[in-house]
């Protein structure tokens, strides 16, 4: 593995630019989820289940239920963008269009190229939620200036999902079986990371459980900036997805290393 | 020049293994500066094992690997600077257009846009595909695609081109001509390594062959020389050969092979005795013709199947 070392360097930035290149000719695609996405839930979920549910107690405040659902629904579209870039839209590059093949004749290692990728899918991430998060806040459901720190939260959650994905990638042998992950990981942390209810419903060993979650930290973040809450607790759940990040990102270029060079 | 820069490529004991097997086993060659070297051999000889270690994407098991006199092992990057690779695979990227294709992959060469652009107009035109630039990858032909990413690998300017097997599943108008511009890269000094399993091809281009088989080499020269040695210089293929010819190429003794019903004899200088075979014996079922590459190839790897 000697070709391999210090084989990190800003020249991933090409690979990601190549993606950026691919996302503008379609652009108007790429823009339209992000934007339907949340007016189908916030019209089922605020306007449909608020009625039968009335007010949620968070943080010792009662808000909306709507106003509870829509920051987890920020998390979860980061969670989504990032995950399904650098699993579904990864593997088939890689495996199918064999795009990492050809640049790895050019002057970008692996390691670069896998960055890109993963940095990729962090800025889906962002604009997906930067597109969210402007048709959140014509409902009135975001303080500001807070609201804002969450584009770059969007862009943290999306290098840890992204990241998590990206070792999918690498160790599952074909594109179906991504089912796998989004069945065990990603659907569980869907429905159990405080999104949809308050953690506190949950009996005690589950909720310790879900504390695991990145998603769990993801949505606190989003919901205590989209209420204006700031304090320092906060560092706490940066600090989870920074770690998750830190564990991750090596695990997905080992793993894709093991997978591409031989 | 020093000699080792003479020496666009220089490999000693290259190896590669996978697991227990070996797909490269301890191969030593030079391309000189110019020069295009070709490496024939059957399928799972090790071509693209050894194709791919020189280009830096698998590392090496065992060896040495120097190109423009640099070791691969340390300054793999600055050597891809200078080299183009067309895989074995077409891999152009689907999701971009003909021009952006080579656009976008100019910029891992660090090419600033606008000389991208300039240098993807010429290929293009280079390439006989100027007329396709905007169109999407999906709309091109197999022989197109080839040339596509044949002008893709020679959007860094590379001094030394790797081809595998670059004109594999093309049509014959489509092979001449992308010879004719391997032909005017080379009148422009271009270094080339190639692959192929067309030996009309590999007689055609190259200045030096080596060919291989089970990753070891077997022999390597100048096409006409190797012809020369190894099959002589016209051949006679006897169907159903009379005892009495048997006899004769063995008594000779003329070099000669069997396969099936078929007696192959490889005469080396005009010889009488081969007159004679022509006269006597070449009568319904016979073949008299020169000897090529493909016999050569045939009598050093064999003529069973592979895989
Ligand atoms: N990643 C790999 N893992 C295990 N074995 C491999 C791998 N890559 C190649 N091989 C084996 O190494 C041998 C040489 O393969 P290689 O692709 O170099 O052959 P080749 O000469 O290019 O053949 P072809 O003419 O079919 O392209 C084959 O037996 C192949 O199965
Ligand atoms: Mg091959």
């Amino acid at each position: 593995m000697k070709i391999m070392q210090v084989p990190i360097s800003w020249r991933f930035l090409r690979v990601w630019r190549r993606n950026l290149t691919v996302y503008r000719r379609i652009w108007h695609i790429n823009f339209l989820p992000p934007i339907l996405e949340p007016l189908f839930y916030l019209l089922a979920f605020g306007v449909g289940l608020s009625a039968l549910i009335g007010p949620v107690k968070y943080m010792d405040q009662q808000i909306s239920y709507l106003a509870f659902i829509a920051p987890a629904l920020l998390g979860v579209n980061a969670m989504y963008n990032a995950f399904f870039e650098n699993t579904y839209a990864s593997f088939v590059r890689m495996y199918y269009q064999k795009t990492f093949d050809a640049m790895m004749a050019t002057p970008l290692s692996l390691h670069e190229v896998i960055t890109g990728e993963i940095f990729w899918g962090a800025t889906k991430s962002f604009i997906a939620t930067a597109l969210m998060l402007a048709v959140v806040s014509a409902f009135g459901l975001v303080q500001y200036p807070h609201g804002f720190l969450i584009l770059f939260l969007a862009f943290l959650g999306g290098l840890a999902f992204g990241s998590l994905g990206m070792f999918f990638t690498g160790i599952l042998p074909s594109i179906d079986m991504f089912n796998l992950p989004i069945f065990l990981f990603i659907t569980p942390m869907f429905l159990f990371s405080g999104t949809f209810f308050p953690l506190e419903n949950l009996p005690l060993w589950a909720q310790q459980a879900a504390m695991a979650f990145p998603l769990t930290h993801l949505v606190h973040l989003s919901r205590s900036l989209c209420l204006g809450i700031l304090s320092w607790d906060l560092l706490w759940s940066v600090a989870y997805l920074v770690l998750f990040t830190m564990v991750f990102f090596p695990l997905a270029l080992y793993a894709m290393c093991r997978r591409l060079i031989h | 020049m020093s000699p080792s820069l003479q020496h666009i490529v220089s490999a000693k004991g290259l190896t590669k293994s996978f697991g227990t097997f070996t797909a490269v086993d301890h191969i030593s060659f030079r391309l000189m500066k110019g020069e295009c070297l070709g490496f024939l051999g059957p399928n799972g000889a090790g071509k693209t094992s050894t194709i791919r270690m020189m280009y830096g994407f698998s590392p090496m098991t065992g060896g040495t690997l120097e190109v423009f006199g640099l070791n691969m092992a340390t300054d793999w990057r600055a050597i891809r600077y200078g080299i183009g690779v067309c895989q074995q695979e077409n891999n152009p990227d689907p999701d971009l257009s003909v021009l952006q294709n080579l656009e976008v992959f100019a910029t891992y060469f660090d090419i600033p846009r606008k000389a991208a652009r300039s240098k993807a107009l010429d290929l293009l035109q280079f390439m006989a595909l100027d007329h396709r630039k905007h169109d999407p990858i999906s709309s091109l032909s197999g022989g197109m695609l080839r040339r596509l990413i044949l002008a893709r690998s020679l959007i860094n300017d590379p001094d030394l081109l790797i081809l595998d097997e670059p004109t594999t599943g093309l049509d014959p108008q489509s092979r001449h001509q992308l010879w004719e511009r391997m032909d005017a890269l080379r009148s422009r000094g271009i270094s080339i390594f190639l692959t192929t399993h067309y030996m009309d091809e590999a007689a055609r281009l190259c200045d030096r062959l080596i060919i291989m088989d089970h990753g070891k080499i077997l022999v390597q020269g100048r096409p006409d020389r190797l012809i020369r040695e190894y099959a002589g210089k016209d051949v006679v293929e006897v169907f159903n050969a009379p005892g009495e010819l048997m006899e004769l190429v063995r008594t000779h003794p003329l070099m000669h092979d069997v396969v099936g019903n078929r007696l192959i004899i490889y005469g080396q200088e005009r010889e009488n005795i081969f007159e004679l075979i022509g006269q006597k014996f070449c009568l319904e079922r016979c073949i008299q013709r020169m000897a090529t590459l493909e016999d050569v190839f045939l009598r050093l790897t064999g003529r069973e199947l592979r895989e």
